[in-house]
């Protein structure tokens, strides 16, 4: 067996996490501490890089596959990455550092413990985005929980206890009835590893049922409407860099996990359900698009744009074409960058004027110009505009979707328009118009972390606007071959 | 070459945009208008090899998306349709750089606007040049984008703001529309290519699908959608409403974006799909329609607005009714001709009403203007150059393009033919009294502004003259030299070359007489008419004005279009986006949800806290209880 370097990039993270553990958690260590972290994070970023670099786009199979023994009989620790997981493992290296720069203003109290759970953080994920064994996939996706609880349990705002409980509660209670779900396929086919069940099929009379106890769990995730509520408290209660973690790579696990299981294992089920994927989706982007263009809260703005966008995800993954699973994929990539940019934005003017209101702010364009651009920029991702990396997912998935069902998409694509009037709106109360409050005369422009990161950010998604090659490359194969199966197992039943 | 007039403007943005501080002002202002006008120079010569060597290309740059079997490149289609849209573009769009350094030498933003005029050209070029549906589409929201940036180019103005957002929201449903029909285009022939997509089209012709539970034709269904964003772009009647807003941005802005090259857009697309629209009867003739009542609506608001960039925005839209009614009757050729000269003129009068605003310090109200033409010669004499043109006074070039489009439609014979040339001649005779009105009441009369002195008032620097003289050339000219060329005997086969294309010929009649001389001599008329009313006898207008109340209050108030839309649209969305909110996400979802559950079991374990009492009797009283009914159980049973 080569260099194992899935569980490397699993384990890395929490290494260093181990590392700042031991580390006296002093003030003037801080500086040491943060740095120990991005380290860490980079050295994976640069791994993930490197993986990205030996995969082999022209198959489908899994690569870098590591099986060890884990329980006798059981559960055997099995990870391996196809085109559709290793993209994710790319956002969540990449995401983690700049969530490790960002806290320089945000985080004043418990740095070392704030970077441990971010850290972890980043080892669950990966977890989640290439275990091959439905035990170790569970294991890892409730575990991701924990230290996003913790972090807006205890670094939070005023609200936070209330959030982190409706936060757990909700994800909880779908997550159990995945676990049943689990083990039930345990009793049916004798084992867990997501490669065997692949092949072998589930057979189709208990898929209906396996299918919704799966889909409870990642409709809350996503989440869908109607259980999307507890995002947008998370992320008002969240510090920057936990809103960040969460609506960048946390969102987007059950996206993952819709393509790998739903599609893969239950085929027929996903069939029969489409059409309640198809409606909550349409439901969900009309709704909270009309939601956000009435808050008054940016943070909150933000969070129910996500739900909207990641309607547009669900549908795109259920039209099982090409372009819509392609489309959803390069979606999710997309909003990762882009929210992830928008609400450290958010992070930006919270730090200096401690608020989230938009009506604090108005007229900083003069002011604060680079963040005046930046934000702009952002902003105009979020709204799809083309040559961004957010037109290139909504086509694709509105393509897909109109090929599918008229109506859904005409819906779908109307929430367009109201994506463009909130978006613009949100900018223009708060960047533009007249200086009112005289206090935002004090404000000072990005400095240079901030600067950096947010054009870390802005980068990529002008880049995968104009060329998003590189993306579709490393999917398509395992995209257009997951379809094959599901086509094949549909009609042969 | 070809690919260099495109990536000069945008070469020419991110130098202003992004070093605009580094190399100051003046720099920025002379790298974008330098490298637009190279743009411009090299288009003319792109233009020139067309129609001379019959040139045609279709350079593809790079790939953008290839998902399945979509396949979207970035490229560049050259062929007389794209070269014509490239120099009027690139021309208009250099003038304009030119004579910003002039107008906006006051501003402390210089770098920004020359930076957005740059990404407008580029974007503008994008969607010319585009050999497929979705870098049209770029090229359309991109263009969109830069008229929101520079429609809200004075950040401070709320009303700047709102025009801006309303601008990008109306043409957003427009582009609703459009994406649509690029959907549907996909879903029939699953390609997005001009050249494939046109060929598959007769194969079609016969094919009806079932939309949103309406039956239609395949061709028709396309048809309709794509003109839906033709509308947005172009500001056509029910979704014109942005355009006359759209004049909050600098006057510049106005005469590049909202006269000569956006707009226009629209008009561009129907003429792009010639092949797909000669297909569908129902398209066209809703496309005549909405253009003739695009044309009288704005015309008849132009005749009673005070101010003057909105007088010529209502003007501009009237004007690309009339281009889109021209496609309506097959006449595409005609319209382009149209869109052409009127590149020239329209962007001469607001250039001109430019350095009228110039020379009185910001004043846009007619009202307030008057005697100065003496004061301002150049602008003056250059105005009603422009005003003749547009009003198709004989041989300049509006007298060209206008009534050719008039002529066609009556050739057309059809109901809607006929109709759209009646009121296209009525049309005409509005255009010119408002156009003279506007000319009358700015420099004759008598002086009215009360804020500066009539010694203030000063003409233009020569930086803002030139390019107004240069326009002027093209709107005296432009008519009589490519009238041949665009609409001439034979002009669909020799110099369009299949760009356009026609199942049946157009008609090479020739109208009566009394038919072509009928519109000039109405145009002419109307002069000493409008000098009556708005110079000698100015208690006229008023008195008509009072009698005809309800009527004055209905043009001066646009139709109430846009209270219609407030109240109907953006009212409605703002309080199903709260009642959403707090009804369904706050009331029923979290209050039956997590909260009320939590409240739910806050209750249940409030009773069951009761009894924990730690008293022993009521522990052994419970005990007792429960082993009688257990006992009692076990012998029923």
């Amino acid at each position: 067996m080569n260099f194992p370097i899935l569980s490397s990039l699993i384990l890395l993270p929490s290494i260093g996490a181990l590392f700042l553990f031991f580390t006296k958690s002093k003030q003037e260590n801080n500086i040491t501490i943060k740095y120990v972290a991005l380290f860490t994070s980079l050295v994976n970023f640069f791994l993930s890089i490197y993986l990205w670099i030996l995969f082999d786009q022209s198959t489908s199979e899994f690569q870098f596959i590591e099986d060890r023994i884990w329980i006798e009989g059981l559960v055997n620790y099995k990870v391996g990455v196809d085109g559709i997981s290793i993209l994710f493992i790319l956002l969540t290296t990449f995401i983690t550092p700049i969530c490790i720069i960002s806290v320089n203003n945000s985080i004043k109290t418990r740095l070392s413990e704030f970077l441990i759970a971010v850290l972890i953080m980043e080892t669950f994920m990966i977890g989640v985005f290439c275990s091959l064994d439905l035990i170790v996939f569970y294991l890892f996706f409730e575990a991701g929980l924990i230290p996003m609880f913790l972090i807006i349990g205890i670094w939070g705002g005023s609200r936070r206890v209330y959030s982190a409980f409706k936060f757990f509660l909700f994800t909880l209670l779908g997550s159990v009835l995945m676990l049943v779900a689990i083990i039930s396929i345990y009793w049916i086919t004798g084992t867990t590893d997501f490669i065997h069940l692949y092949e072998l099929g589930i057979d189709a009379k208990y898929q209906n049922f396996l299918w919704l106890a799966f889909f409870s769990s990642f409709a809350v995730k996503t989440p869908m409407w109607p259980v999307h509520t507890w995002l947008p408290d998370a992320h008002v209660e969240a510090p920057t860099a936990g809103s960040v973690l969460l609506a960048a790579i946390l969102l987007k696990m059950a996206g993952y996990g819709f393509i790998r299981f739903s599609l893969g294992l239950f085929p027929i089920a996903s069939d029969t359900f489409t059409p309640l994927i198809y409606s909550m989706s349409v439901i969900a982007i009309i709704f909270t698009s009309f939601i956000a263009l009435m808050q008054e809260d940016m943070k909150k703005l933000i969070a129910y744009s996500s739900v909207a966008h990641m309607g547009y995800v669900t549908l795109g993954i259920f039209t099982i074409q090409q372009q819509g699973i392609e489309g959803s994929i390069i979606q999710m990539i997309s909003h990762g960058l882009v929210s992830a940019a928008l609400f450290l934005c958010v992070g930006v003017v919270y730090d200096r004027m401690h608020s989230r209101l938009i009506e604090t702010y108005g007229g900083i364009v003069t002011i604060v110009p680079k963040y005046a651009v930046l934000f702009m920029l952002f902003t105009l991702a979020a709204l799809g505009l083309p040559g961004t990396s957010g037109f290139v997912g909504e086509f694709l998935i509105l393509m897909a979707a109109f090929k599918d069902n008229f109506l859904v998409a005409v819906i779908a694509c109307f929430g367009v328009i109201i994506g463009a009037a909130y978006m613009l709106w949100l900018y223009k109360r708060v960047i533009f118009g007249k200086l009112v409050n005289l206090d935002l005369k004090q404000m000072i422009d990005l400095n240079k972390s901030e600067l950096f990161i947010l054009s870390c950010l802005a980068v990529p998604t002008l880049f995968f606007g104009f060329y998003p090659e590189p993306l579709i490359n490393t999917i398509e194969v395992s995209i257009s071959d997951l379809i094959k199966v599901y086509n094949v197992n549909l009609t042969s039943n | 070459m070809e690919i260099s007039i495109i990536a000069l403007p945008l070469i020419a943005s991110i130098i202003a945009g992004f070093f605009g501080k580094l190399i100051g002002d003046r720099n920025s202002e002379i790298i974008t208008s330098l490298l637009v006008t190279v743009s411009a120079i090299l288009s003319a010569i792109v233009l020139y090899e067309v129609i001379i060597n019959q040139y045609q290309d279709n350079i593809i740059i790079a790939t953008w998306i290839s998902s399945g079997t979509l396949e979207v490149n970035w490229s560049m289609k050259i062929d007389s349709l794209s070269a014509i849209m490239l120099v009027v573009v690139t021309s208009v769009s250099s003038l304009v750089h030119i004579y910003s350094i002039g107008y906006m030498s006051h501003d402390p933003h210089k770098p920004r606007f020359m930076a957005y005029l740059s990404l407008f050209t580029f974007a503008m070029l994008m969607l010319v040049s585009s050999d497929n549906f979705v870098q049209l589409f770029f090229g359309w929201e991109g263009v969109g984008l830069c008229s929101y940036f520079l429609i809200g180019f004075w950040f401070k103005k709320e009303s700047a703001n709102k025009a801006a957002i309303k601008a990008f929201v109306v043409n957003r449903v427009g582009d609703f529309g459009f994406a649509l029909g690029i959907f549907l285009i996909f879903y029939l022939f699953g390609t997005v290519n001009y050249s494939e997509v046109f060929e598959l089209i007769p194969t079609i012709v016969d094919k009806n699908l079932i939309f949103l539970g309406i039956e239609f034709n395949s061709i028709d269904l396309i048809c309709l959608l794509l003109f839906i964003g033709a509308m947005g772009k172009s500001a056509q009647l029910l979704l014109h409403t942005w355009l006359p807003d759209a004049m909050e941005g600098p006057t510049p802005v106005s005469a590049l974006i909202h006269a000569a090259t956006m707009v226009t857009a629209g008009v561009f697309l129907v003429v792009r799909c010639s092949p797909i629209y000669e297909y569908s009867e129902l398209a066209l003739n809703i496309i005549t329609i909405i253009g003739m009542s695009t044309a009288f609506f704005a015309a008849t608001v132009a005749l009673v607005q005070t101010d003057i960039k909105k007088i010529i925005a209502y003007s501009t839209c009237s004007q690309l009714g009339y281009m889109f009614f021209a496609t309506g009757v097959g006449a595409y050729n005609v319209a382009m001709f149209h869109l052409f000269t009127h590149a020239f003129f329209k962007a001469l009068l607001f250039l001109g009403s430019g350095s009228v605003i110039h020379a009185f310090k910001d004043e846009q109200n007619i009202n307030n203007m008057g005697g100065v033409w003496k004061k301002l010669p150049y602008t003056y004499g250059l105005m009603i150059i422009g005003t003749l043109a547009l009003t198709g006074f004989p041989f300049l070039s509006g007298f060209y393009s206008k009534d050719a489009i008039i002529e066609f439609a009556y050739l057309k014979g059809n109901t809607s033919g006929l109709y759209a040339s009646g009121i296209g001649i009525i049309t005409a005779l509005l255009t010119s009294i408002y156009s003279w009105r506007l000319i009358f009441k700015t420099f004759h009369g008598d002086y009215n502004n009360k804020k500066i002195k009539i010694e203030e008032t000063h003409e233009s620097p020569l930086v803002m003259l030139i390019p107004l003289f240069l326009l002027s050339i093209g709107a005296i000219f432009a008519g009589y030299l490519f009238k041949e060329l665009f609409i001439g005997y034979g002009s669909i086969n020799n110099f369009w070359q299949g760009s356009i294309f026609l199942i049946k010929p157009l008609s090479t009649e020739h109208p009566p007489l009394w038919f072509l001389i009928l519109t000039p001599v109405l145009v002419i008329l109307s002069i000493p008419i409008a000098y009556y009313l708005f110079v000698k006898n100015k208690n006229l207008p008023k008195q008509i004005a009072e009698v005809n109340k309800p009527l004055y209050n209905f043009l001066l108030n646009k139709w109430y279009f846009d209270e219609l839309y407030d109240s109907i649209i953006v009212k409605p969305s703002k309080n199903f986006g709260l009642f959403l909110w707090k009804f369904f996400d706050i009331r029923l979802i979290d209050g039956f949800g997590p909260d009320g559950i939590s409240i739910l079991i806050k209750k249940i374990s409030l009773k069951a806290k009761k009894f924990q009492s730690g008293f022993i009797y009521q522990y052994a009283f419970v005990m007792l209880l429960g082993f009688s009914a257990l006992l009692t159980f076990l012998i029923v049973k």
